[in-house]
């Protein structure tokens, strides 16, 4: 017969609490996103970035319209609601009038890759220090699970039930590859929340993001590669293993760009946080 | 003789029954309990073996895990995750 410990309480042994259920920047563990939805996962390494930073009384997050817009009503930090894929420009407004303030986006594949491609373009290529937060599954979440600019050949959406298939449906967008060149880009990486590992050097790469913006080294992105067990109809515990093979084969992990030096291929960022 | 470093609390009344947990504890010793809360999810159960690695946490949609770690490491007799 196995033990099975007693997990409704904290321990009566004497321990030390090393880790709380949410971020401090959270007001709430309560919200209505999907069993096993990978994007309160990226929302935990973003809020907590910014308290490492102690910028928690000097941010602005900016928000695009997808699931995670519903994640604004549990976070404690000031918002804009943007409109669909405008959050780069409102960001850039944002900084330009409060340059100490940290500004970021927080948007989705369907937000940024296809409702506003010109508007994140543009912003980074000005340079803007702003950092874009870019939460891809892969499919419009919110309005069903269809295809996005950035759904990979052979995935599955509501309009793409056989996987999509590049002489049909075109071929995606690799969102980093696209931004990363661009003169004004400082810093560009692309994480993952398919394992802890995953969201462990996820939250080193937006604090690298901010920190590029701090030191107004330019445009920061970092793309978080989220699963969607809904919009992809898959059982949830298949997700991380469906984005990590799936969507992490094209959309690949690590650090494409940094202080401005484009790097030769994606590096991961190293442990030191 | 399986020693736990530390151990979890976990929220249940909030637990999807997503089951992205279970995969992402090293020790293995989170397992689907078979109970099921008021949602009508099917929650975790913990075994002996913990180490407060925070994995667990780290990958949980619903903040359903608070971690801890023992001053002195725990033990118990049973066969914690190998039954
Ligand atoms: C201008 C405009 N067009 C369309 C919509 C409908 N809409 C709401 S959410 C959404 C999908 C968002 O997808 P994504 O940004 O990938 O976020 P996800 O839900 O996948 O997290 C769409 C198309 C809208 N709100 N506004
Ligand atoms: S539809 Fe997908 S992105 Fe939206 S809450 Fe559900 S799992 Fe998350
Ligand atoms: S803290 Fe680590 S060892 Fe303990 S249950 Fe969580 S993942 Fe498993
Ligand atoms: S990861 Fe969280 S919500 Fe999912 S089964 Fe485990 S405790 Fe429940
Ligand atoms: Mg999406």
């Amino acid at each position: 017969m196995s033990d099975i410990i007693r997990t409704d309480r904290p321990p009566e042994a004497a321990a030390r609490k090393t880790g709380e259920f949410m971020p401090t920047l959270q007001l709430s563990t309560d919200h209505d996103l999907c069993p096993g939805c990978g994007e309160p996962l990226a929302l935990r390494t973003v809020l907590e970035s910014i308290v490492d930073l102690g910028m928690s009384q000097q941010c602005v997050g900016v928000i695009g319209i997808g699931c995670y817009t519903a994640l604004t009503s549990i976070m404690d930090v000031d918002l804009i609601q943007a409109l669909h894929g405008r959050a780069p420009s409102v960001a850039t407004g944002s900084k330009r009038m409060r340059p100490e303030t940290l500004i970021f986006t927080l948007q989705g594949d369907g937000d940024m890759a296809n409702e506003g491609l010109q508007e994140v373009i543009h912003t980074a290529a000005r340079g803007e220090s702003v950092t874009c937060i870019l939460l891809n599954n892969g499919v419009f979440g919110e309005t069903g699970g269809h295809m996005t600019a950035t759904t990979v050949i052979g995935q599955r959406t509501k309009n793409s039930l056989d996987g999509r298939d590049a002489a049909y449906h075109g071929h995606p967008i690799d969102m980093i590859g696209l931004l990363a060149p661009l003169g004004g880009t400082a810093y560009a990486a692309r994480g993952s929340v398919h394992d802890a590992a995953g969201v462990a050097k996820t939250r080193r790469m937006v604090r690298r993001a901010f920190e590029a913006q701090l030191r107004g080294d330019g445009f920061s992105i970092v793309e978080i590669l989220t699963m969607c067990p809904t919009g992809w109809f898959i059982p949830t515990e298949e997700g991380p293993d469906y984005l990590d093979t799936v969507m992490g084969e094209i959309h690949v992990t690590g650090e494409w760009k940094r202080d401005g030096q484009l790097l030769q291929q994606a590096a991961d960022p190293p442990e030191a946080d | 003789m399986i020693e736990s470093r530390g151990t979890v609390v976990i929220a249940a009344e909030r637990c999807k029954g997503c089951e992205l947990c279970i995969p992402a504890c090293p020790p293995k010793v989170l397992r689907m309990s078979g109970e099921r809360n008021a949602i009508g999810a099917e929650v975790p159960e913990l075994l002996a073996g913990c180490t407060g690695c925070g994995a667990c946490l780290l990958v949980c949609p619903d903040f359903c895990f608070e971690i801890y770690r023992f001053e002195t490491p725990q033990t118990h007799p049973g066969a914690g995750a190998a039954s």
